[in-house]
């Protein structure tokens, strides 16, 4: 699975950090990117999709389900 | 409460709503419901006249519509004559006078970014230690004698301390501060004189903060925004008075709002209270269920230019009321969103605002109420609201409860 932030959606909520601080950091001003360019350990999927699930922006997506 | 304005009733929420009626103020998700279903966009020609919407992709749409609706003024209810002329002629000659949040681009951005990393999770995360010793030592002045109000004994006590504690000012003042907040936010919304009033105490009191640092800098919040830059200039004193009065107000009301209303919550649902206390780990997801439940802040805008949403048309000189509260209770956008579910897995709840103007202190805020709540479930014992009649609560634009008093057994 990879995923990914939209930069111009992110206005620095910090949701997906909370909700998975491996999945994603955030800068000093909350703009969040998905670590390791997206990629999703095998086994933290559930928590992906809760980040995309949580982001008050839409800003987080799935670009590959594999 | 003695210190509700007087409101007379009202007939037809759709055209005469009332934010500072004191049923609404109690429980105003009846309202939002009838609304969305009968007249979304609502109206209003009380308090100076604003739309009110109420689902959640209404809210989405209007903050998006920038620089259409300005943020000059995020208090609805007009100010004073005399006020007026005041902020009028500050402004000609400063600009934006609490930026980021009364900014609009261009100016809003610079002055986002300088107060971001004050809040930043790295930041908050250094204020966890104080926050805790603070909440066990409010909670050992009650805690033997069995009953306490959650709102004046705990809450309110938390939220002025710890932005003193970020901003580098006297937590003993504490008092003051939330004296000064309820001033300008809780009093000052229908009560013009108060507004003036505590406005001139607040800039007073930091300027003096301001001045003293000019002289000696300290490692402190005052002192970097002294030395900060925008556009290559330092910030003259009225704008390193002004964000410093922001981050103050912002910082106090809205929080021990929210603090107040979860204990409440748990107060009055033994389920809840009882599941939390089985299973701390959903206490962050539980914190995101109390901020979209009880949403505390409704921002205002101005509309500058001709805007459509969701087919009302509103005019140059309208004010919108950002009714992120209301969003968050549209079904549209929340499964069973009349039922607080401490494990809610899809919440994009918007209790902080959205877009550019999302509130900049929203990790502290998280992390006063983490820690507020997690100390008190750690020492208190099961509790239950005392008398559900002596609840109080303040409203309008920032809604939450003031006077909880709660029992537990004595330890």
């Amino acid at each position: 699975m990879r995923i990914k932030v939209d930069p111009d959606l992110c206005e620095g909520h910090n949701r997906c950090f909370a909700l998975a601080p491996d999945l994603f950091e955030v800068d000093d001003y909350g703009l969040s990117s998905a670590v390791n360019d997206g990629v999703v350990p095998p086994g933290r999927e559930e928590q992906a999709r809760l980040a995309i699930d949580n982001c008050p922006e839409f800003a987080i997506s799935v670009v590959d389900e594999d | 409460m003695t210190d509700a304005p007087e409101t007379c009733p009202v007939h037809d929420w759709a055209t005469d709503y009332d934010i500072f009626d004191p049923g609404y103020v109690r429980d105003p998700a009846p309202v939002w419901d009838e609304l969305r279903e009968r007249c979304p966009i609502a109206h209003t020609e009380r308090w100076g006249g604003s739309w009110m919407p109420t689902r959640y992709e209404d809210l989405q749409q209007l903050v998006k519509m920038v620089p259409a609706l300005s943020s000059r003024s995020a208090v609805v209810v007009p100010p004073s004559p005399e006020l007026r002329e005041v902020l009028v002629a500050e402004a000609k000659k400063y600009g934006s006078e609490n930026p980021p949040i009364t900014a609009d681009p261009p100016e809003h951005q610079p002055f986002r970014r300088l107060i971001l990393p004050f809040f930043s999770p790295r930041a908050v995360e250094e204020q966890i230690p104080y926050t805790r010793e603070l909440c066990n030592s409010l909670i050992d002045g009650f805690a033997g004698k069995g009953e306490a109000d959650a709102a004046a004994d705990y809450a309110q006590q938390i939220t002025p301390r710890v932005i003193a504690h970020v901003l580098g000012i006297d937590p003993a003042r504490a008092d003051d501060f939330v004296t000064w907040v309820r001033g300008i936010l809780e009093l000052g919304q229908t009560q013009p004189e108060m507004r003036i009033k505590y406005r001139g105490i607040i800039r007073d009191f930091f300027q003096e903060m301001v001045t003293e640092r000019r002289r000696n800098p300290r490692n402190d919040a005052i002192s970097t925004l002294i030395e900060a830059e925008v556009a290559g200039e330092k910030l003259d004193d009225y704008k390193v008075v002004g964000v410093c009065f922001l981050l103050l107000v912002a910082g106090i009301d809205t929080t021990w709002s929210s603090i107040s209303a979860s204990l409440l919550h748990f107060a009055t649902h033994p389920q809840d209270q009882a599941r939390l206390r089985a299973e701390p780990e959903l206490l962050p997801m539980a914190v995101e269920e109390m901020l979209r439940f009880y949403s505390p802040v409704t921002m205002g805008r101005k509309v500058m230019e001709p805007v459509e949403v969701g087919g009302v048309d509103m005019k140059p000189g309208d004010k919108v009321l950002l009714n992120f509260p209301g969003a968050n209770r549209d079904p549209a956008a929340f499964e069973k969103p009349d039922e607080v579910i401490l494990d809610r897995k899809r919440n994009r709840h918007m209790a902080f605002g959205l877009g550019i103007h999302r509130c900049a202190g929203s990790n502290l805020a998280r992390m006063e109420m983490q820690v507020a709540l997690r100390t008190w479930f750690e020492r208190i014992g099961p509790f239950e609201l005392v008398d559900p009649d002596a609840v109080t609560w303040a409203g309008g634009q920032v809604r939450g409860p003031r006077t909880v008093p709660v029992r537990f057994a004595a330890a």
